[in-house]
């Protein structure tokens, strides 16, 4: 069984006032998440992560396509009961406390007040502002807010929460804070759908990752196969080395960079073989501190991705 | 549509309310000018209770139209302006058992508000009678402490009840300036609304005198629900009359609630 499923997902949005303009947000979307994955949504800002979020959400109506939760169609209140969602950049109600938020939330699930007491103090304790329970909103942070958001998430303990930009206004540790909660949500089996542009919490959390740019999917995948794992070259750093050495060397460098005295780091293709300057550089009087690697990262990847869309969608246009 | 979700979002509009201070303003201001009333009429001889009770029943229906309107034009608006309705209509609810429940969450806070206005009032009355009472009485066309004030206050309530419907209908689609203009506007409209229905009597043109006739069933009909004269006078209001009114409110109000419900399932929320 899929969480989530979307087959040929669009969405125009009309611009203009006096003739509108349909721009596509969202471009044949198709999308399988299976149970229990915590899925990273990635993408730059503009790229159609929340229009996609919303659309699953039924918040707004696709122009075309389908899309499934549970094997429900979205916004079947039966599948409702099942899901959490934290919106970006969450906004609730200045006139109720956190506390009072949360219960009329629980309400929604039909809960009776015990079970509505214990669920809203132990979600209170678990993002961290069971202090401020009794605050209204209007006093909240940013950060609190956003805690506040990942709470009324889980008030149903769901077994698919879709966070739209989760660490967006929090400090490190309320960061931090939110890492451990999603894997605690992976641990219990819980599918997790979240979006950000933050690489290095999807590296950190997901199975898998879609990448979108421009409303279009351009990977999909295991973040070990979308990085490229392959060895492009090497990263020697040496102390000892003295500038005439160094300059001696220097055409069978990419880069060099000094660290300190006498310290650097050298950057190294991967022909010919690191073992053969490294020997050389140690015989003119250099020591080995470190020889590493050097890999495609996730932000590498998503980098190249992103830009090889925006110049199609450019050369697109110019030759239009 | 579950009435437990429905209940529980008209409970979260009176929470929300009963915490405006506005609200407290308003209601505020309509007591004193009960209270006022009361000073007014000493400058009357003779007619001082008349005076009370028409500017006291003013006084409710003017501030309930207040209340209707300023809260009932920002009930839906302001859900979607601030984002709110984002995690809401993510939980177990259909946006049917939101608007239904917003609109009678307002119904009830308009309730609340005007039985707190009709103790005021009829404290102001019974106060009068206890003072004056002795030397104005044979004067008066009906009593102080009259129960059948209670119809036109009940009537003053229904007009504002599709009022509120009013408000919630234009607040799905259209921002709030734009709603309390057109709800105000419609207000005004819907007391001369039985002078389209005699249209043709004065002009010549047949269509124009069918489109007035349509305008007629279309817009609001709240002249005859302004009891308000013939209670203050005495002149009895037969229950016939009370009945088939709000049978007209009712029907009214479920198709503005329908029509609203209609337009914002199909909204998106950009």
């Amino acid at each position: 069984m899929f969480a989530i499923r979307t087959e040929s997902l669009t969405k125009d949005f009309a611009t203009g006032f006096w003739r509108p303009k349909p721009y596509r947000a969202l471009d044949s979307l198709n999308l399988e998440v299976a149970t229990g994955e915590t899925f990273g949504f990635l993408g730059p800002n503009g790229a159609g992560k929340t229009t996609t979020l919303k659309l699953l959400m039924q918040l707004i109506y696709p122009t075309s396509g389908r899309a499934e939760i549970l094997d429900r169609p979205v916004g079947d209140v039966s599948v409702k009961r099942r899901l959490g969602y934290l919106p970006e950049s969450p906004s609730f109600y200045d006139y109720l406390s956190a506390e009072e938020l949360l219960d009329y939330f629980a309400r929604l699930f039909g809960y009776d007040a015990a079970e509505r007491r214990r669920r809203v103090s132990a979600l209170l304790d678990q993002v961290g502002i069971a202090g401020e329970r009794r605050l209204p909103l209007r006093k909240f942070s940013k950060g609190m807010i956003q805690r506040v958001g990942i709470a009324q998430a889980l008030i149903n303990d769901p077994e698919v929460v879709f966070l739209d930009e989760p660490m967006s206004g929090l400090d490190p540790l309320g960061r931090r804070e939110v890492r451990n909660l999603i894997l605690s949500l992976r641990d219990r089996g819980c599918t997790v759908f979240f979006s950000s542009h933050v690489l290095s919490d999807a590296e950190a959390l997901c199975n898998r990752v879609a990448v979108l740019a421009q409303g279009r999917l351009v990977a999909n995948g295991r973040i070990s196969d979308l990085q490229a794992f392959d060895v492009r070259g090497w990263e020697l750093i040496v102390s000892g080395l003295t500038p005439e050495s160094l300059d001696r060397h220097r055409q069978r460098l990419q880069r060099a960079t000094i660290l300190g005295e006498r310290r650097y780091s050298l950057e190294l293709p991967l022909e010919p073989a690191p073992e053969i300057l490294l020997r050389d550089l140690i015989s003119s009087g250099a020591q080995l501190v470190s020889l590493n690697p050097i890999r495609d990262t996730l932000e590498d990847f998503f980098v190249k991705k992103v830009g090889e869309q925006v110049s199609t969608r450019v050369g697109a246009k110019t030759a239009s | 549509m579950t009435l437990g979700v429905i209940r529980t979002i008209a409970v979260s509009v009176f929470r929300e309310s009963v915490r405006d201070k506005v609200l407290y303003n308003l209601v505020f201001f309509a007591v004193l000018l009960i209270a006022v009333s009361y000073l007014l009429s000493q400058l009357t001889a003779g007619q001082d209770i008349k005076v009370i009770k028409d500017l006291g029943l003013a006084a409710m229906s003017l501030f309930g139209l207040f209340i209707a309107v300023f809260i009932g034009i920002g009930l839906v608006s302001k859900e979607v302006e601030k984002r709110s309705i984002y995690a809401l209509l993510a939980k177990p609810i259909t946006r049917q058992e939101f608007i239904v429940g917003k609109y009678l969450g307002l119904v009830l806070t308009l309730f609340v508000n005007f039985a707190i206005m009709a103790v005021a009032y009829y404290g102001v009355l019974g106060a009068v009678a206890w003072i004056d009472g002795a030397w104005f009485r044979p004067h008066w066309e009906a009593h102080a402490v009259d129960p059948a004030l209670l119809k036109a206050i009940a009537m003053i309530f229904l007009q504002l009840a599709i009022v509120v419907a009013i408000a919630v209908f234009f607040s799905t689609f259209s921002s709030p300036m734009l709603s309390a203009a057109l709800t105000f506007g419609l207000y005004v409209v819907g007391h001369f609304n039985a002078d389209l229905k005699r249209f043709e009597t004065v002009i010549d043109s047949k269509p124009v005198a069918y489109v007035a006739r349509a305008l007629y069933y279309l817009l609001p009909n709240l002249a005859p629900l302004d009891v308000k004269s013939d209670v203050v006078h005495g002149v009895a209001v037969p229950g016939t009359y009370l009945l088939l009114n709000t049978a007209y409110s009712v029907v009214y109000i479920a198709i503005l609630v329908a029509a609203a419900t209609f337009v914002f399932t199909r909204r998106d929320f950009k």
